[in-house]
């Protein structure tokens, strides 16, 4: 048994927040370097070119990348053999106030009705799964709403099979256009049921690789591909590179269902994981 | 002052002037204070409007990380924005056929800035100075002065 402290999770969520708001990950960095010599015209790669210029900026002098430091997801695995001290929600929130404090993050959660600001960015949305071993992991995941509010999705027919999927997510792109700040990420959720597709469209944002089921990892280098063509580019202002990456997670649903939920993610596709 | 009228959708500018920070909120109240007849508490004119809500000011910063937010949320406002005398908007994302009508009626324009550019657009303010709004934090109307501050012309009003 493994006994974890609900102050030990404040400050490893805490500084994970810090992290994922200034430091670019190296993965999608390099995607980004790659996408600028892949463009021809000036428009994408000045835009790009901005991208990488802010990365380092960020980095070097601790400024948020972005100023829509999001709302906080968080993805909990905890191992049956872990012992919590405390609230597993608060620890969390906690660490989600000491950060949008400490670190000048822009506090951007409101009250859905009367609109009036939490002013320290808590609650986090936070799903929970109970795994095997002594390990506690949290993946954290600020996101912005220019591109979450961009997000679909359909209850579509069971008929409508493979095609049917890739039109509707190619609808949400086109629709989407410049707003979300592509070049974007796509998180899918195909099947379960109605939320269950939305929170799989989440975490598929999560992962770096594709599937390991090698149809689904098909399906994604597809509408990768697919996605590109539209010439959408950077800011929605044309070019060749529209579309980082696609993630796609599954789960069986029932014979007449096929919910298919699409979450976009900005080019930054902020998230850190931290384990305890 | 600057001359909008010579630019041209792809342009890429570097815009060195006035710029005022007002979003969701401040667009809201604005309409609401010019719908019942009230002044406002800011003179824009000859200035640009930057869809922009900034992370706080650090100690020994000018501003915080400053990119734009989703222009289209603000193209219900468009028909208030000749009334505030500016040269024209600045945000991301495309725009409404209503937004592009008004630019060409009224000469505005609208241009883009580079959506997660926050800090290097935050280095391109040299002065910010909270003039409205307070009680808003982050959608306060703040007074920019910009220096090379890079945004693409995305709508004009070329006849």
């Amino acid at each position: 048994m493994k006994n974890i402290t609900t102050q030990e999770i404040s400050e490893k969520v805490s500084l994970a927040l810090y992290e994922a708001c200034h430091n670019l990950n190296s993965c999608t960095l390099n995607l980004l370097k790659e996408a600028h010599s892949n463009e021809e015209d000036i428009t994408p790669r000045t835009i790009l070119d901005q991208l990488l210029e802010n990365a380092q900026i960020a980095r070097k002098e601790g400024i948020p990348m972005c100023q829509d430091t999001g709302i906080v997801t968080a993805f909990v695995k905890i191992g049956r053999d872990v012992h919590l001290e405390g609230d597993i929600h608060d620890a969390i929130n906690e660490g989600v106030r000491d950060a949008y404090e400490k670190y000048y993050l822009r506090k951007s959660v409101a009250d859905p009705i009367t609109r009036l600001n939490t002013k320290n960015n808590t609650p986090a949305i936070i799903h929970i799964d109970i795994v095997e071993g002594d390990n506690l992991s949290i993946t954290l995941a600020p996101k912005g709403a220019g591109s979450e509010n961009m997000s679909r999705l359909a209850m579509l027919n069971p008929t409508d099979g493979i095609e049917g999927i890739k039109e509707f997510i190619l609808k949400a792109v086109k629709e989407a256009g410049g707003r979300p700040c592509p070049p974007i990420f796509l998180g899918v959720g195909i099947g379960g049921n109605f939320e269950k597709s939305a929170e799989m469209a989440k975490e598929a944002l999560m992962r770096l690789n594709p599937s390991s089921d090698p149809t689904i990892a098909k399906l994604e280098a597809e509408l990768k591909d697919e996605i590109n063509k539209t010439g959408i580019g950077p800011m929605g202002l044309g070019g060749k590179t529209t579309c980082l990456g696609v993630f796609i997670n599954t789960f069986p649903c029932h014979i007449a269902s096929l919910p298919v939920a699409v979450n976009i993610q900005c080019h930054a596709n902020r998230h850190v994981e931290v384990v305890l | 002052m600057i001359d909008t009228s010579t630019w041209r959708k792809g342009d890429v500018i570097n815009l060195t002037g006035v710029v005022y920070t007002a979003r969701d909120a401040a667009h809201k109240r604005m309409q609401e204070m010019l719908e019942r007849g009230e002044e406002l508490p800011v003179d824009f004119k000859g200035a640009f409007i930057y869809y922009a809500g900034p992370t706080p000011t650090k100690p020994g910063q000018v501003v915080g990380s400053i990119g734009p937010t989703t222009s289209c949320r603000m193209d219900k406002f468009i028909e208030m924005m000749p009334k505030l005398g500016i040269k024209g908007m600045i945000g991301k994302g495309p725009r409404s056929e209503s937004v592009e009508k008004a630019c060409k009626k009224y000469g505005l324009v609208y241009c883009v800035a580079t959506g997660g550019a926050g800090a290097l657009l935050s280095k391109r303010v040299k002065k910010c100075e909270e003039v409205a709004f307070q009680d808003l934090g982050c959608e306060s109307i703040k007074r920019l002065e910009v220096d090379n501050f890079p945004i693409i012309v995305a709508i004009d009003f070329a006849k």
